[in-house]
């Protein structure tokens, strides 16, 4: 058994002018589920897309299991499944017709291709709609075809593209179920997200693209590490009290304080808790400073109605990553803040 | 829409099982893979399906066929050949010519609209013979094609047409049709992987079909029409392919026209077969 399921050094693809992947070093130990993180266009499917051999490197080098993506592309195709973004089955055909297909085309006879597709529909949950045409399914009964067609054969190597984008939150979890079976079989599962919440509840280690480049990699604690417990949302009674509530979080937080467009809503990034290194101490660190600061907003008279520590967003990772927020909602948000410092002096008058 | 549907089917829908899940992954062996026949009849198979889900697809190989008939008999056996009844024992074997390779331009659009589906992606991550999808697709068609033949025949042949050729001559003509569709489709896939549209695909076909078809001796011999014309009909595929069909249908075959068809399907698979595998080995 390989201990390592892909290594890549400077893996480039271009299309025209645009990098798409500009230069990308994996090395993704197998057994485990790797996270590669990033917004939308950052480059992760195009890096999937060049490991599971549809797209040809530009630029550097891919190996999965010891076989090089170009040279030994059978090697790979035997050994991997894709599960794409958008369902990677045929939707004219029904449930049955779609894994028989699949199954036939991996080397089952006939009558061991239907008996493996009845089994997978079953455990899937699909077996009411086996009969119906895939277009006839709802979102998260097409994710289930899918993810059952890319293991039909037992792949040693699953990618899984943005697997529970569209999904609601039901349909995700079942997903989530899915992976973490599959994973503890033995499979290696490369997983893409745009949701740092998916990559921590599954990933052990997780790798930070954005802009076709690696900005951060390590295991899901290294990586709060990095960016912070994460951020307080505060909703306040009374929409009046709002600057003098950001005063109040700024000082007890030492924080950047942002005013959402919700007129009662603040949210206060929380630092790293003093001297944590690891993830879990950060959180303790991050849980106190929050309470702090919400005994300071009582003390201050300013009522609060509901109050949540959230983890870190993805922005704010990018944002503690590359000193650069994904968007530039920042702003507008800060000219909403100074509008309301002006009702604030008045308000104490 | 299937949106609509969606919560509620969401909600009705059976929980996975973990447990199963991991019995199956367990007894999942690799068998080995598949043959370059028995993936290319998986990927027919496959075609056949689609029809069966679809079965008004199949209005282009039975009413347009059944248009194509009634329309140039009776338009062109008056002025040509003095009645419809004797022009269609010229125009019959041509006009099935005509329309069988017409509809073959559908290939590409089939492979073109496939490619926008992530059903494609799986197939490339196949470890099979790469071509086996593309000859999937050429199978099936290939029951279409002969559909299409046997309701243009049975038309024709309440219209009067009389083939000296017998069964068998009709079946050869058939057959010849068969193998040389197939065989030009592969322009088809490869426009189908070239372009970016389905409406592109459409658009260039009917820029290859219309002259190849018209410009050809399927309504009339090429005695009569200026020289240079004569030049492009004689060598044009399509004229080769209709000689022969109706010379089999005929019973006056096999001549010289059989041999040029079957060049012609040689050289087809040769040059397109490998342009087509080129473009979606790099799609």
């Amino acid at each position: 058994m390989n201990s390592v399921a892909i290594e890549t050094a400077g893996l480039v693809k271009t299309f025209g002018a645009n990098r798409a992947v500009d230069g990308v070093d994996l090395t993704i130990p197998a057994g485990t589920v790797y996270g590669l993180l990033g917004p939308n266009g950052a480059g992760k499917t195009t890096t999937v897309k060049m490991l599971a051999t549809l797209l040809r490197p530009d630029g550097g080098e891919a190996h999965v299991f010891g076989h090089d993506v170009v040279r030994e592309a059978d090697a790979v195709r035997s050994r991997v499944s894709l599960t794409g973004q958008y369902a990677s089955v045929d939707e004219d055909l029904t449930g049955t017709e779609n894994l028989v297909l699949l199954a036939r085309l991996t080397g089952h006879g006939k009558k061991a291709a239907y008996g493996r597709a009845a089994q997978l529909l079953d455990a899937f949950g699909l077996s009411d709609a086996a009969a119906r045409q895939v277009k006839n399914y709802s979102g998260g009964m097409r994710r289930r075809i899918d993810i059952a067609a890319s293991i039909l054969n037992t792949p040693e190597l699953l990618f899984l593209d943005e697997p529970t984008t569209g999904l609601d939150p039901r349909s995700r979890n079942q997903v989530w179920d899915i992976v973490r079976a599959v994973v503890a079989h033995g499979t290696t599962v490369l997983l893409t997200t745009q949701y740092l919440d998916e990559a921590d509840h599954l990933a052990s280690r997780i790798a930070v693209i954005d802009d076709g480049r690696v900005i951060a990699e390590g295991t899901k604690g290294e990586l709060k590490a990095s960016v912070g417990a994460g951020s307080v949302h505060v909703r306040l009674r009374d929409a009046g009290q709002r600057a003098d509530a950001a005063q109040v979080l700024r000082v007890a937080l030492d924080a950047e304080v942002k005013t959402e467009a919700d007129p009662v809503a603040l949210t206060a990034r929380v630092g790293n808790g003093e001297g944590g290194d690891s993830g879990e101490r950060d959180d303790k660190g991050a849980a106190e400073k929050a309470a702090r600061a919400l005994a300071e907003l009582a003390r201050a008279g300013i009522t609060v109605d509901n109050f949540s520590l959230g983890q870190p967003s993805l922005d704010e990772v990018f944002l503690a990553l590359t000193g650069a927020p994904t968007h530039d909602a920042k702003d507008t948000a800060h000219a909403a803040g100074t509008a309301h410092a002006a009702e604030k002096e008045e308000a104490q008058a | 829409m299937s949106t609509a549907t969606t919560p509620t089917e969401d909600r009705d829908l059976a929980p996975v099982s973990t447990e199963s899940l991991a019995e199956l992954l367990i007894a999942g062996d690799r068998p080995p893979r598949p043959s370059a026949l028995a993936a290319s009849l998986t990927f027919g198979w496959r075609a056949m399906l689609k029809i069966k889900h679809v079965p008004e697809q199949l209005f282009d190989v039975t009413a347009f066929p059944i248009m194509m008939v009634l329309m140039y008999t009776y338009l062109f056996g008056g002025a040509l050949a003095g009645s419809p009844g004797e022009y269609i024992q010229y125009l019959l074997p041509g006009i099935l010519v005509m329309s069988v390779v017409m509809i073959t331009m559908y290939t590409g659009v089939s492979v073109n609209t496939d490619i926008e589906k992530g059903v494609f992606d799986r197939f490339r991550t196949l470890p099979i013979w790469r071509p086996s999808v593309m000859v999937g697709y050429l199978l099936g068609d290939a029951l279409r094609y002969a559909i299409a033949s046997v309701v243009m025949l049975t038309v024709g042949i309440i219209l009067g047409f009389r083939p000296d050729g017998g069964v068998l001559g009709v079946l050869g003509g058939v057959l010849l049709l068969l193998v040389f569709s197939f065989a030009f489709s592969w322009v088809w896939t490869m426009f189908g992987l070239l372009l970016r549209t389905e409406k592109s695909v459409m658009g260039v076909s009917m820029m290859v079909i219309f002259p190849l078809t018209f410009l050809s001796d399927i309504f009339v011999k090429p005695e009569t029409m200026p020289g240079w014309l004569q030049a492009f009909v004689n060598n044009n595929p399509i004229t080769h392919l209709a000689s022969a069909v109706r010379e089999l249908m005929a019973g006056t075959g096999p001549g010289s026209s059989l041999v040029w068809a079957l060049g012609w399907v040689v050289l087809l698979v040769a040059v397109f077969g490998p342009v087509t595998m080129r473009l979606y080995n790099r799609k």
